[in-house]
């Protein structure tokens, strides 16, 4: 792998990327979803995801996560010594490594455990296993921290977010993701259900972490938002029927 | 090849078999388990799931294959190559075995400080001030009233058994817990407070896990990894919520297509 020297440092390439689905309980019908997709993302890049839903935009970036397996091509996401792992060939043990390290996903919905509260579900992300980097209180500051920023209002801290809007548990799921910067950045609609104050925080949050380095692939519906965070938008095109 | 790969796993099982006379309950199953990993084995019943967990515990000799443990000092270990009495040691200090049935992993007639504090006498600690203080830090980490640590566990709840049975298990630090259905037959807000507290316990102590479950939600929520049984066959496995959401096998599409809410 050759690193280019003029420009920012990649830090996922998609080559050749393609996703079939095989319907084993509708009579093995295949569905190909995506096919010979090629993308390369740079440091400090924001790259726009769009087109028309059902296009394969949330698959792109449920491929680059390993939460779906491709069909074929390579999906290289670099890691934090600066290599580049094919997450279609590596083990389940260094994607989660790398989920951990290298890349965040913030998607359209907040899975956790029920009975868990607010705060401590965003300051999960930096209590890890027994090697905590940070203590409990200080983990616990910083997911303050977040959700001032994104005015999840102190009354709801200790509250668990099932009971939330669905702008509130969008707002949870972003600081829990922002809360770990990591180089490289999926976001799946990061400003659908938020009003517009909040929407402007989301917008600046992406700018900062554009301006850092992180490298950022997003679906973003709404152009006006898109407008103020992208560098570079790939369109999505119809595959030809199959 | 990034570093951590290189270290040996916690447990390695290599093409395991189980048999009942003529009859293979569980056939050919390999995988390795790492520090602090959840690993969820799902399946209905009868996919021979338990037998597995029992035969990688050491609870039922498999008729083929090998399961070897990283002991502290002298690395990974096949532990039916083991005498009695090391596997023995094994069961009492660095695993954990929680049941389906409180009953089976509880002593009903002693308090409950008693069977908290069963693995530590057995390690040979007598000190009865130590042991019991050690006793109340567990029952308040798994949430029991201290007052309650003179009580039988036949006057506990079932989600209260669980969390007893799970300090029992835990008071001794091991570093690999099995788990049976430790969630089935409990009430759906007792699921989650015994989820969410498993869930700690097993970051903060970088604890290993292997979890039956018949519960998709449960293994979602507990589980970095899944293995999917039928007719005692692994027929996928990988991360999870990569198994959950893009389902290869036949099996596992139906397995997931028939749950509510996965």
């Amino acid at each position: 792998m050759t690193l280019q020297t003029t420009d920012a440092m990649p830090m996922l390439q998609m080559k050749n990327l393609s996703k079939q689905f095989l319907l084993h309980l509708q009579n093995s019908t295949a569905l190909t979803v995506l096919q010979n997709f090629n993308l390369t993302l740079s440091q400090g890049e924001c790259v726009r995801l769009s087109g028309p839903s059902g296009m394969g935009k949330s698959t792109i970036l449920k491929l680059a996560y390993g939460n779906y397996r491709a069909s074929s091509g390579e999906i290289l996401v670099r890691d934090t010594e600066g290599q580049f792992v094919d997450m279609t060939q590596a083990s389940a043990r260094s994607v989660l490594h790398l989920r951990s390290h290298s890349m965040a996903y913030v998607s359209q919905f907040l899975r956790v455990i029920p009975r868990v509260a607010a705060i401590d579900i965003v300051a999960e992300p930096l209590l890890e296993n027994g090697l905590d980097l940070v203590s409990r209180e200080q983990a616990r500051e910083e997911a303050a921290h977040w959700l001032t920023r994104l005015r999840i209002p102190e009354s709801l801290w200790q509250l668990p977010p099932a009971t939330f809007s669905g702008g509130e548990q969008q707002r949870i799921n972003l600081a829990r993701s922002f809360i770990k910067p990591r180089p490289l950045l999926l976001l799946d609609e990061p400003t659908a259900s938020l009003d517009p104050v909040n929407t402007q925080t989301v917008i600046d949050m992406i700018v900062q972490a554009r301006s850092k380095g992180i490298a950022i692939l997003g679906i973003f519906h709404d152009d006006s938002v898109a407008q103020e965070v992208v560098s570079r938008t790939v369109s999505m095109l119809p595959l030809e029927a199959n | 090849m990034m570093d951590f790969d290189a270290k040996p796993p916690l447990m390695r099982v290599q093409g395991l078999s189980c048999a009942y006379g003529s009859r293979t309950v569980v056939r050919d199953i390999s995988f390795d388990l790492w520090p602090g990993e959840v690993l969820a084995i799902v399946g209905e019943s009868g996919s021979g799931k338990t037998t597995l967990l029992n035969a990688v515990a050491a609870r039922h000799t498999p008729s083929a294959g090998q399961v070897s443990f990283d002991l502290r000092d002298h690395g990974l270990q096949e532990i039916y190559g083991m005498s009695e009495a090391q596997r023995r040691m094994l069961a009492r200090t660095d695993w954990g075995f929680v049941h389906q049935n409180a009953a089976d992993g509880l002593r009903m007639n002693v308090s409950a400080g008693a069977n908290v504090s069963e693995r530590l006498m057995a390690l040979g600690q007598r000190h009865y001030g130590q042991l019991r203080e050690q006793a109340i830090d567990w029952l308040e980490r798994v949430e029991i009233s201290p007052s309650r640590i003179d009580d039988r566990p036949n006057t506990f709840s079932g989600g209260m058994r669980q969390r007893l049975q799970i300090a029992r298990n835990l008071i001794t630090q091991p570093r690999l817990v099995f788990m049976d259905e430790p969630t089935s037959g409990l009430d759906v807000s007792v699921q989650a407070k015994l989820l969410d507290m498993m869930r700690t316990l097993t970051r903060q102590m970088n604890l290993a896990a292997i979890i039956v479950t018949h519960d998709l939600a449960v293994a979602r929520l507990l589980a970095q990894r899944m293995m999917v049984m039928q007719n005692g066959e692994a027929v996928e496995t990988g991360l999870t919520d990569q198994v959950l959401d893009d389902p290869q096998h036949p099996y596992t599409q139906l397995l997931v297509s028939s749950v509510l809410q996965p």
